[in-house]
């Protein structure tokens, strides 16, 4: 599996021979092997050329950026070089179809919010007394089933978020007013950290689907959009309880992200470099955490399952097996 | 009638699955360690002979002798079987081509060994039913089943057929 590599510091990114050096405005390099990288992050100010845009699609490597405030601005993508034309149009198809693209949807809006009410479950058992809110979203997935529009259910789905939202200050320990999620800006701790989380699994989902055929731009849940690759969308929901959300829980309950993380700009507030690396440690620690696949009969890692989602869904393009969305089973 | 490539021969006689799969396009090639070994195999062993000619974009030839020889290049003899028969394919191939191939060698540089193969007319009759059989597959809308072999567990499609 590639390596995923973060770069901070603000500086030069280069081709040389057959690997890619990183200078910084010191003066200190460092060497990125092209052969095992996968993907490049970058946050800090960086100075590249096309050589080596054209070497990076060459080595078939991402390149996520990201502005000075962690906001991320876009991915150089380089060309597709697994497409398959037939699976492409089945995909366009199965979008095309009401019935398939509703259950498909809906398929990932359950499983999503299945695993936010894990999440729940989870806090519930360690002394938190969530059982009214949990209540609340059993009956909203009950309801996701009967769900006959995609605006209905995009509907029922903002409603689970809001009362997931709500349990968030009795979740995490610090002592953060976090009452509803305010994306641009983001006007608490909180609402930064879930913007940032979100864009680095949304990243991933992307660098995952780019080692797939699958079209990232032809989506179920979400509209097509000519803003975003859509279908990241569609799986990151899946993914965000149990990658982004557990994190953000434990990061700030184990005092390992405070206030120190943050600066504040008249009316928002976002994440320092120190704050960054530090979920980024962790981030890619999850990535790589392992868990025994009961199907397949092997460990894979939380990123791996991404992939699977990815196969999952080409099979049901296909038509050879309904999709059924990724459930938090241990 | 779509054209029929040596990979195809050999995936038939491996899994007819993977033929369908590898057929629409959906290639797990570049995840599997297994063919960047290959690739490397290919670079570092034969640098002396011609190789890697690609013929009527249908098959890509190790390389060839004096136009009378077609290596194949394989790093283990577990699909034996398959590599045979690819081989084979080329040569039938090659032959309707006007090329006067004699034979055909596969050639297994890690183990340092080689196996001479030829095409006989009874087998050119086998070949033809496999090329119809492989027509009839990679026209169905959906893949064949999973087969369920022990080697599937090293197969690049494993994720992608046991979930
Ligand atoms: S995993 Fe098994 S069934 Fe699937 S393609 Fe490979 S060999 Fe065929």
């Amino acid at each position: 599996m590639g390596e995923t590599f973060y770069i901070f510091k603000d500086g030069d990114l280069k081709r040389k021979d057959n690997s890619i050096v990183i200078t910084s405005l010191e003066g200190d390099k460092k060497n990125l092997k092209a052969e095992v990288a996968d993907e490049i992050y970058l946050f800090g100010e960086v100075n590249l050329n096309t050589k080596l845009l054209n070497f990076i699609s060459q080595k078939g490597i991402i390149l996520h950026v990201f502005n000075y405030y962690g906001f991320y601005s876009g991915s150089y993508y380089p060309r597709e070089t697994n497409i398959s034309g037939y699976l492409l149009v089945q995909q366009v198809r199965n979008y095309d179809d009401e019935e398939k693209r509703l259950r498909i949807a809906k398929e990932i809006l359950k499983a999503s919010s299945y695993n936010i009410y894990r999440n729940l479950r989870y806090y519930n058992g360690r002394g938190i007394n969530l059982e009214e809110q949990m209540k609340n979203i059993d009956s909203l997935i009950k309801k996701l089933d009967y769900g006959k529009s995609i605006n209905e259910l995009m509907g029922l789905e903002g409603n689970i978020r809001k009362i997931y939202y709500s349990t968030w200050n009795s979740i995490v320990k610090q002592d953060i007013n976090f009452e509803k999620r305010v994306k641009r800006p983001p006007d608490n701790m909180i609402n930064s950290l879930i913007s940032f989380v979100n864009s680095l699994i949304y990243t991933t989902v992307l660098s995952e689907i780019y080692k797939t055929q699958l079209n990232p731009t032809i989506s179920f849940l979400h509209e097509p959009g000519t803003k975003r690759f859509s279908l990241c969308l569609d799986i990151a929901e899946i993914f965000k309880p149990l990658i982004g959300e557990r994190m953000i829980f434990s990061l700030l309950n184990k005092n390992q992200i405070t206030e120190d993380d943050f600066d504040r700009e008249s009316n928002f507030i976002y994440l320092k470099e120190s704050g960054k690396r530090k979920i980024l440690m962790e981030y890619d620690k999850r990535l790589e955490q392992t868990i025994a696949h009961k199907d397949l009969g092997r460990d894979v890692s939380y990123r791996y399952l991404i992939r699977l989602e990815c196969y999952k869904l080409i099979k049901d393009i296909i038509g050879e097996k309904e999709y059924t969305g990724f459930k938090i089973w241990w | 009638m779509k054209k029929i490539t040596g990979v195809m021969v050999y995936y038939y006689f491996v899994c007819k699955r993977k033929l369908w799969y590898f057929n629409n396009d959906v290639n797990m090639e570049h995840t599997s360690e297994l063919v960047g070994m290959g690739k490397l195999i290919d670079e570092s062993s034969y640098n002396r002979e011609k190789k890697n000619i690609l013929i009527d974009e249908t098959i890509n030839v190790d390389f060839l002798k004096d136009w009378k020889i077609i290596h194949e290049v394989k790093k283990s003899r577990k699909l034996d079987e398959a590599a045979k028969w690819q081989l084979k394919y080329y040569i039938w191939v090659l032959r309707n081509k006007e090329v006067k191939i004699e034979k055909g060698i596969l050639d297994y540089p890690l183990l340092r060994k080689r196996e001479e193969i030829f095409l006989t007319t009874s087998e050119e009759e086998e070949l033809m039913e496999v090329l119809e059989q492989i027509q009839h597959i990679i026209n169905k809308d959906l893949p064949p089943g999973v087969i369920n072999k022990a080697f599937c567990k090293k197969c690049s499609y494993y994720e992608l057929c046991y979930i």
